[in-house]
Parts: structure tokens; C-alpha cells; sequence
């Protein structure tokens, strides 16, 4: 009976919203209100105005009794300069003294030779001899194939931004922990932080720090933070409270307890955070080669503006061994728990210690004598950019026809009439069915919430841009999960596929976003279908994840019950496994389009025209006030998606009752 | 009893939900439907308990009852909602932080039912962090901590961490640092409960032998009434946050006061519990089969008294206070009184 008026409700909602897109034109003809196609430019918020007024008043007058805002700012650049020039000192340029042309350099950089050697040095303390390979045999990689100096501006930046947004993290995390107020205060603030679109906030930071690395570093750091803010919140609220009163019964005093207690106990949990800030840290040095992070992000950059097919597959190849090395690393420190019991002598006790000194030492002095020792030679460097390039022409020759009819089909048949439905929509009725939608999943509140959260985009006058958001998105996300369940469900029940594919798909999610235009643009060149690619390639990862991991957990006893019940295999899937998964299927899906949204954004690079768009132009023309509105826009988009999937999950569960 | 009392507390109330404090002044003596009523719940009602020194309390109650809820009150690790409590004879609710910790670092020792060691620590680091806290150096406090792992039987295994230990010696470790500060008064929040009922059994041996060589003050909590009166001295018996009765393990059996006791005690076996003195008979003119002490346990003299044929004399401080014969044994054994 419920089940039916649901389905009534669901049906009549779609068929209205068809019928009112398909003939909105005729409507609005027969009518005469132009209002209903276009939100009138009267209506439209001033907010870009604001926007610009208010970053304006930030940099010439604001104050806080002793300093100014600028004062601030030039404050935060020269703390992140210092150690960023330092690692590059001690990583490319070499350490000297005077400006100029009176520059003399007293000490020269870290020879490649001993920087492999400290990466594999971290990689046998974090786990053993297997991972000290890949990880040196990853800078290796690096500096034979000639990405050596971009790969240290890149890692610079990385070394920079990661114990900042780390450390940073974990003391708001901590805070947060402390007082629950501000725990209150500070969520709303990583919810946006984690929806608004990246290049969003290039603008306003650029503005306030000019471009350069800095900006970027500063970027980097908003953008890796908050993860770590709620992980550490997540680890310190799961130290269980026993231990937490052994601790106070030990007569610690609150300090001792945070910090002999709390963190480390929670460190476990704590190292998971530092990982995911590095990996994020390493996305977004790249994204921000946009505004002056330099390293491997601009070699890809350039190569995709000069369409030089070689060069980009070459520097996206390195970032992909980077952050292979740098995610296996970070998760062995993670799960590092046997700690050597340490015995003998000061060399004894450190053996990784010792050796990566004397490979310094050593290797600073050949270098004096030997320049290969300081710098992997040039002559010995393999370019595999011709290579790429003539890969790419005899694939575009031979397969040109078949990629191109791939294209054509999906395009006239699923895109294109996807995008006519929603750029249909009147923004009107729009506001009133994401209303209804979300009253009907979570009730008035989230009803509330989605009208106010969507009449902002329309009142924005984004409101055209953002159908193309929304109908991009959509049909990714379907794609993703119409390929990513099943992938998801065959792993669960095959464990030795389940394994290769849970291992490419958390390769997948390791990679910078940028990397996945790489290819999608060499085969089928810019545009909407381009862009659906790189972002369906991008969001698999939580579908496949999050289905293999329902599937996975659904309790043995039931599935047991089934079989004694006389279930097919196929009949345990459809009655038990896949309805008890249901809820996890929502969460990945939920996943699944955050992770959508985002990547959508970054394919404003390869010419789509919607929101992601705006925010990139408003970024080459260095306007605020239009990149923060269409960025929120996104940002409200997510977060509605966001709480309707939640709230769906949510209503599954209690249905279930788990 | 008259020994001191170390540590009291006086009409005590931990109540959760909303506004608890505030409808506890408003309403100074609650009962348990205007609790509820009001959605509160009353994990700790109006609790009022003296323990002397060198004894062993024991507060037992069904899970939920509030014993965690009571002793993280009088360790003040949460703050009773009403009520007033005296360690030594200060008030440790009104007391400066500075100064309970300094209580904490010398004078309590605590042990958790999950155990509650810190995973980053050596067996040695666990049972030194109290001292560590305190600031005693490295080489002092692993040393006093190696001779309380050595008490507590796990010399050998120093260097294991937690996770590399069975739960029995996990709750060792547990114990040896609470120990390690020597501690005038121990808490003891239900220890072995988390054991097999063989491990379980074997760590209440051992700690009778640690407590019959060090002697300290015990607060300890169970639910398992065996357990209950194979340690105490004395029991509380809580129900629904409220101590239904404080008695001598014999006085809960034979003098319950309230059906609820009755229930609880009526499936104990009372020869366990029941002393001679309790059951003798006034002293007869007869000849006698041989004496026992008047706090036997009737477990411990059945059988003597069974196989002769005269009464045994009850003897106290060396002088007959009264006689018990077969009959009176028998009856214990079988439940009749
Ligand atoms: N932080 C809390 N918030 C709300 N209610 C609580 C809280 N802690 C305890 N309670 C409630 O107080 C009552 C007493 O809990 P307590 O943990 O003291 O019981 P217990 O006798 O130790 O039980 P167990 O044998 O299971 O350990 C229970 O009803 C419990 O639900
Ligand atoms: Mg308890």
C-alpha cells in the first residue's frame, strides 16, 4: 500500500518534470512569461559585487587592532616561503649565499642518488625490503626518465604542505574534540571546504597572495585539511573511555592526557588522516600549477594546452608513479605496528640511519668530481615522449572510426537527450521538485533545506549552467554504477578477482584527478563526451567499493538461511544479498557523485559548459565574485545530493533494521 | 567494624539527560518513576557507603545496576549529580584538580573490566606509565615497574606489547600497573568478567595471594555473586541504582532485607557463606567431639562434624561460646534454613 502511493508519488513527479522541460518553450509562448525559461536579471542576487567588495576591503583596510589583514597574509607567506625555499634548496637549486648574479652556491643539492636512497630508507622503515624497492625504483623511474626536476618542485611542495595540514588538522581536531561547541561551529565550514570546487578558491587566494607558490601551498593546505580535522576527531572520540580513565586514574593532568594518552593510542586511526592529506596534497600541487606551483601539474598543464601528446602522457606518468609511491609508503607508516626492539650500538640500532648519511656524505663529495653523481646525467635520460606521441597517432589512425562511433552513439542517445531534458526544466519547477524530493526522502527540514539550498542557484542566474552540472553528473554517475556495482559485486564473490579489482580501483583513486584528462583527451579530443569519461573513470572507485563491501558484509547466518531454503545462487544474490547491501549500495552511489562533482570541475579544462566552467574562467580572468558564487553553487548541488542519499540510506537501514 | 574509614560517601545521585542537575535541586528525593518520567535516567540513587581500611567491599548488582556508574563517582571520575563524598576524611568533590590528581598519583589504583592498556606500550611501559606520569625517571620506574610484573606473573614477558597477550594476561598487566604506585585504596571494576569462567577462577586466586601480602583497601565490582562471596568482607547490593542492602556475605543469606536480596541470595550454596557461630546452639553439658573457631565456614567443618557422633564445641577468642552437632550441619547443607 505505501510501497504503491511511492511509487505513484515518484512516477507523477518525473512525468510532470518531463512533460512541464518538453514543453516549457510552448508554455511560455502561450502564456507570455519569458520569466518562466530565463530567471529574470532583476531577481538575480548582487552577490559577485559583494564578493569583490568584501575581498577588496580585506586587502586595502581591514585591521585587527595591532596588525592588518595584509599584515596577516604576508605573515602566513613568509611562514610557508622559508621551509618551501629550504626543501628546494636542499632539493634542486643548492643551498648559497648573496642574490644574483654574486651568488655563490656553498653547498649544492641532494644528489639524485641520495634522495632515492632516503626514499628507499623510509620505505624498509616503514615496511620492509618489497616496499624499499618500489619506492625507490619509483624516484628511480623519475629520474631516469628525465621528470627528475619537476618531480622535486612537486615533492617540495608536498614535504611543505603535508605536516602543515597535518599537524594543523590534528589541533583543530583536537579542539574540536575538547569543546563541542566549536566542534559545531567548525562543521558546516569542512562540509563546504569538502564540496566547494578547488579552483573555487584559487581566485580569492590568489588574490590575497599573489601568484605563485605560495598561493599554492596555501590552497594545498585548505584543501588537504579537513579530512584530517574529522579524522582526528573520529580516532580521538574511538579511544575507548576505559582507557580514557586509566589515564586520568594515573593522575595524568589534561595535557598529559591528550598527548600520552589520547594520540597515541589514536595513532593508528590518526595515520590513515596523515595519508589521505598527502594524497590530497598531492592532487592539488598539481591542480595548482594553475597558479604557480610549478613542478610535474605545469608540465601536464602545458602539454595539454599545447595538445603535445608525449609530454603530457610522460609528466602524468610520473605523477602516477609519485603518487604510487608516496600512498604505499604513507599507508605501511599507517599500518606499521611492530616496532623493532631496538639492541646494540648507535649503528646497530640504526642501520637506515647511518647508511643514508654516509650515501649523502659520499655522494656530495663525488659530485664535486663526477657531475653524474650530482645530477643523473642527460644523455643517459629515455624519453618516452616520441614514443607516446607515435602510440597515440597509430591508435587515432587505426581506431579513429571506432572511437568516433562510440562517441556519436552515446552522445545522441543517452547525453545529449539527457541534457535537453534537464536544460528544460523551468528553474521554477525545479525548486519545487527538488523540494518535493527531498521532503519525501527525509522529511519537511530537508525539504526546507533543498528549496532554499537550489532557489540560491537559481537566484544566482547560474541556474542554465548548473542543468548542465547536474545532467553531466547524472549520467556519469550512472554509467560509474551501472559498471561499478557489478565490478563491485564480482568481487565480493570471486576473492581472487575480487582482490585484482579492489587493487586497480584503490590504484585508481590514488591518482590525481588531472592525470585522468590525460588520455581522455588524446582519444576523443574536448568536449562533453570527454569529459563523462575522465569523471566516470574518476567516481568507479567508491561504486565498486562500496557494493563489494555490502555485498561482502551481509551476515553469514542469512545467506546460510537462504541456501537451506533452497536459493540459486542467483536467487541469493537478487532476495538477500543485494537488498541487505542496499544501504551501502546508497552510500557509494552517494560517493560516487561527490566524487563525480568534483572531478566535473576539473574537466572544465577540456571545454564542457557548465558550472565547472564558470569557476575556470572566473579563475583566467582573476574575478572572485563570480568563480565563489559558481562554486558554491556546485558546493550546494553536492551538498544536496549529499543529504538526500544520506537520508535514503538512512530510511533503508532503519527498514532493515541493522 | 573498627578499623578507620578511608573512604565515604553520603546520598549520592548520578542522574543523565537533560537538565539533571537542575531537576535534582528542584526535586531533592525522586523516585524512579518521576525519573523516568521526566526522561531521566538514575544510574546512581541516593547511595551512601563507608569503607574501612583493609577491608574488601564488594558491590555487586545486575549489568545496569550502576556499580561502574557508583565507583567512577567515588574515584571522581565523573561528578555525582548530588551528594557528598570524603576520602580520608577530605572532600573530594570540592577538591582542587591539582590536588585530586595528586590523590590519584599516590593514593588510588584502578582496574577495568576491558583492560584498558595502552597499545603503544610495552607490558613494562603499561605497568611504568603511572610513574611516568608522575615524572619518576626512566630508569627508577621501569625498574619498580619490572618488580610488580614480576609480582603478578608475567616476569619474561616485559617486552610483549598488549596486543600479544592472552585477555588473562592482558588483566595481569592491568592490575600490575594499577599497582605499580602502591596505592592505599584499589578499585577493582568488575576484572575477570571479560575471562573464561577457568581463567576467571585462577585470577581470583591470584588476586587473594597478592591481596593477603599487600593488604590494601578493596573496592571491588562483580555481578557474579560467587565471585561476591569468595572475596568480600562486606557487600553492597545494588539494584537499579539504588544500594539495596550493605551486610557481611552470611548476613545477605540469612537476614535479607528485601525480597529482592532474598531473591538474588536464595540459589547460593549457603554452606559457603554460613559460619558456625551462626548456627550454634547454646552449650550443652555433653562431652564434645572436638572444637572449631566460630567463623568457620559450615563448607569447612561438615564433614568432621557429620562424622562424629558428639557436637563440636564453637570456640571464640579461645573460650566455647556455644555447640553445633549434625543436625544443624545438615540443615545448611540441604537449604533448610
Ligand atoms: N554516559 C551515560 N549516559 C546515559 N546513561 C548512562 C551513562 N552511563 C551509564 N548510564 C546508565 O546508567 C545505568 C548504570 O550503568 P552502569 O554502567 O553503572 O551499570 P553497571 O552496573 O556497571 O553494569 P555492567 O554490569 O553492565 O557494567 C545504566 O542504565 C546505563 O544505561
Ligand atoms: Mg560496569
Amino acid at each position: 500500500m505505501m510501497r504503491a502511493r511511492g511509487a505513484t508519488f515518484w512516477f507523477g513527479l518525473f512525468a510532470l518534470t518531463w512533460a512541464l522541460s518538453a514543453f516549457s518553450f510552448q508554455l511560455s509562448k502561450a502564456w507570455d512569461a519569458r520569466w518562466l525559461l530565463k530567471y529574470p536579471k532583476a531577481w538575480e542576487l548582487p552577490l559577485e559585487g559583494a564578493i569583490k567588495d568584501a575581498l577588496n576591503w580585506l586587502v586595502e583596510d581591514a585591521h585587527f587592532g595591532l596588525f592588518t589583514f595584509r599584515d596577516l597574509t604576508r605573515a602566513i607567506s613568509a611562514l610557508v616561503e622559508v621551509p618551501y625555499q629550504i626543501l628546494r634548496d636542499l632539493l634542486i637549486e643548492g643551498f648559497s649565499t648573496g642574490i644574483g648574479d654574486s651568488a655563490v652556491q656553498i653547498l649544492p643539492s641532494l644528489s639524485w642518488i641520495a634522495v632515492i636512497a632516503c626514499a628507499a630508507a623510509i620505505g624498509h622503515y616503514a615496511r620492509d625490503w618489497k616496499l624499499a624497492a618500489l619506492v625507490g625504483g619509483c624516484f628511480l623511474y623519475l629520474a631516469v626518465f628525465g621528470q627528475w626536476e619537476s618531480a622535486m618542485i612537486t615533492l617540495a611542495s608536498v614535504l611543505v604542505a603535508v605536516p602543515i595540514g597535518a599537524v594543523g588538522g590534528l589541533f583543530l581536531g583536537i579542539a574540536a574534540w575538547r569543546a563541542p561547541w566549536f566542534e559545531r561551529l567548525l562543521r558546516p565550514f569542512l562540509d563546504l571546504m569538502q564540496t566547494v570546487p578547488v579552483f573555487a578558491y584559487l581566485v580569492p587566494i590568489l588574490i590575497l597572495f599573489g601568484f605563485g607558490p605560495v598561493a599554492a601551498l596555501v590552497a594545498t593546505v585548505i584543501y588537504a585539511m579537513p579530512p584530517m580535522v574529522r579524522i582526528t576527531v573520529v580516532a580521538l572520540k574511538g579511544v575507548p573511555e576505559e582507557v580514557l580513565e586509566a589515564g586520568r586514574m594515573a593522575g595524568c593532568t589534561r595535557r598529559q592526557l591528550m598527548w600520552k594518552v589520547l594520540v597515541p593510542s589514536a595513532t593508528p586511526s590518526l595515520m590513515v588522516g596523515v595519508n589521505q592529506v598527502i594524497m590530497l596534497t598531492l592532487n592539488m600541487v598539481i591542480i595548482a600549477s594553475m597558479i604557480g606551483a610549478g613542478g610535474l601539474g605545469f608540465d601536464v598543464l602545458g602539454a595539454l594546452r599545447r595538445l603535445d601528446i608525449g609530454g603530457g602522457i610522460e609528466a602524468g606518468l610520473a605523477i602516477v608513479v609519485m603518487a604510487i609511491a608516496l600512498d604505499r609508503a604513507s599507508q605501511a607508516f599507517a599500518e606499521r605496528s611492530q616496532r623493532a626492539r631496538l639492541t646494540g650500538n648507535v649503528l646497530q640500532r640504526h642501520p637506515w640511519t647511518t647508511t643514508v648519511f654516509v650515501v649523502i656524505v659520499a655522494t656530495l663529495f663525488l659530485g664535486q668530481v663526477f657531475p653524474g653523481v650530482q645530477t643523473y646525467p642527460r644523455d643517459l635520460t629515455v624519453t618516452t615522449g616520441p614514443f607516446w606521441g607515435e602510440a597515440m597517432k597509430w591508435i587515432n589512425v587505426n581506431f579513429f572510426d571506432t572511437f568516433e562511433a562510440i562517441k556519436v552513439v552515446i552522445l545522441n542517445w543517452l547525453l545529449l537527450p539527457v541534457k535537453k531534458f534537464f536544460g528544460g526544466i523551468p528553474w521554477a519547477w525545479g525548486i519545487a521538485a527538488m523540494a518535493l524530493i527531498a521532503w519525501k526522502v527525509g522529511g519537511w527540514r530537508l525539504g526546507l533545506l533543498a528549496a532554499l539550498l537550489t532557489a540560491f542557484i537559481a537566484a544566482t542566474g547560474l541556474w542554465p549552467k548548473a542543468m548542465v552540472t547536474v545532467y553531466l553528473c547524472g549520467v556519469s554517475v550512472l554509467i560509474a554504477t551501472v559498471v561499478g556495482i557489478p565490478l563491485g559485486i564480482w568481487a565480493a564473490e570471486r576473492p581472487g578477482a575480487g582482490r585484482v579489482i579492489l587493487g586497480l580501483m584503490d590504484t585508481l583513486q590514488t591518482l590525481p584527478s588531472f592525470v585522468y584528462l590525460i588520455p581522455v583527451v588524446m582519444l576523443f579530443r574536448v568536449g562533453d563526451f570527454s569529459a563523462m569519461v575522465a569523471v566516470v573513470l574518476y567516481a568507479l572507485a567508491p561504486a565498486v567499493r562500496y557494493a563489494a563491501h555490502g555485498i561482502r558484509s551481509v551476515p553469514e547466518q542469512l545467506i546460510e538461511a537462504g541456501v537451506m531454503a533452497g536459493c540459486t545462487r542467483a536467487q541469493l544474490l537478487w532476495r538477500i544479498k543485494l537488498p541487505m547491501a542496499a544501504p551501502q549500495l546508497l552510500l557509494g552511489l552517494n560517493q560516487t557523485i561527490m566524487l563525480a562533482l568534483s572531478m566535473l570541475v576539473i574537466t572544465a579544462l577540456v571545454g564542457t559548459r557548465d558550472l565547472g566552467q564558470e569557476v575556470y574562467i572566473a579563475l583566467a580572468k582573476a574575478q572572485p565574485g563570480p568563480g565563489i558564487v559558481a562554486g558554491l553553487s556546485v558546493a550546494f548541488i553536492a551538498i544536496i545530493a549529499d543529504r538526500i542519499f544520506n537520508a535514503l540510506a538512512e530510511g533503508q537501514k532503519r527498514r532493515l533494521g541493522l | 567494624m573498627d578499623s578507620p574509614v578511608i573512604l565515604e560517601c553520603r546520598g549520592v545521585w548520578k542522574l543523565y539527560g537533560a537538565q539533571a542537575d537542575s531537576y535534582l535541586s528542584r526535586n531533592p528525593a525522586p523516585q524512579r518513576g518521576d525519573l523516568s518520567r521526566n526522561g531521566l535516567i538514575g544510574a546512581v540513587r541516593d547511595a551512601s557507603v563507608q569503607i574501612h581500611k583493609g577491608e574488601i567491599f564488594v558491590i555487586m548488582g545486575l549489568s545496569g545496576s550502576g556499580k561502574s556508574t557508583l565507583v567512577r563517582c567515588l574515584s571522581r571520575l565523573i561528578e555525582p549529580t548530588a551528594g557528598e563524598i570524603f576520602f580520608e576524611g577530605k572532600n573530594l568533590l570540592s577538591m582542587p584538580e591539582r590536588d585530586l590528581i595528586r590523590i590519584r598519583r599516590t593514593k588510588m589504583g584502578m582496574v577495568f573490566q576491558q583492560f584498558a592498556l595502552l597499545p603503544h606500550l610495552t607490558v613494562l611501559e603499561n605497568a611504568a606509565f603511572p610513574l611516568d606520569v608522575q615524572g619518576v625517571p626512566r630508569a627508577e620506574r621501569l625498574e619498580r615497574a619490572r618488580k610488580v610484573v614480576e609480582l603478578v606473573g608475567l616476569k619474561g614477558r616485559e617486552d610483549y606489547y598488549p596486543r600479544e597477550l592472552s585477555g588473562g594476561q592482558q588483566q595481569r598487566v592491568g592490575i600490575a600497573r594499577s599497582l605499580a604506585v602502591e596505592p592505599d585504596l584499589w578499585f577493582l571494576d568488575e576484572p575477570f568478567s571479560a575471562l573464561d569462567p577457568l581463567i576467571r577462577r585462577e585470577m581470583q586466586d591470584e588476586f587473594m595471594r597478592l591481596q593477603n601480602m599487600l593488604h590494601k583497601t578493596i573496592v571491588f565490582i562483580t555481578h557474579d555473586f560467587d565471585e561476591a562471596i569468595r572475596l568480600a568482607d562486606r557487600i553492597a547490593v545494588m539494584k537499579d541504582g539504588a544500594i539495596e542492602q550493605i551486610a557481611t556475605p552470611e548476613e545477605l543469606v540469612l537476614r535479607p532485607a528485601t525480597d529482592y536480596v532474598a531473591e538474588f541470595t536464595r540459589h547460593v550454596s549457603r554452606s559457603k557463606v554460613i559460619r558456625a557461630a551462626s548456627v550454634m546452639t547454646p552449650l550443652g553439658d555433653d562431652s564434645f567431639a572436638g572444637d572449631v573457631p566460630h567463623d568457620a565456614r559450615i563448607e569447612e567443618i561438615a564433614d568432621r562434624v557429620e562424622a562424629a557422633g558428639l557436637p563440636h564445641r564453637v570456640m571464640r577468642d579461645g573460650k566455647p561460646i556455644g555447640q553445633i552437632g549434625r543436625a544443624a550441619v545438615i540443615d545448611v547443607l540441604v537449604g533448610r534454613r
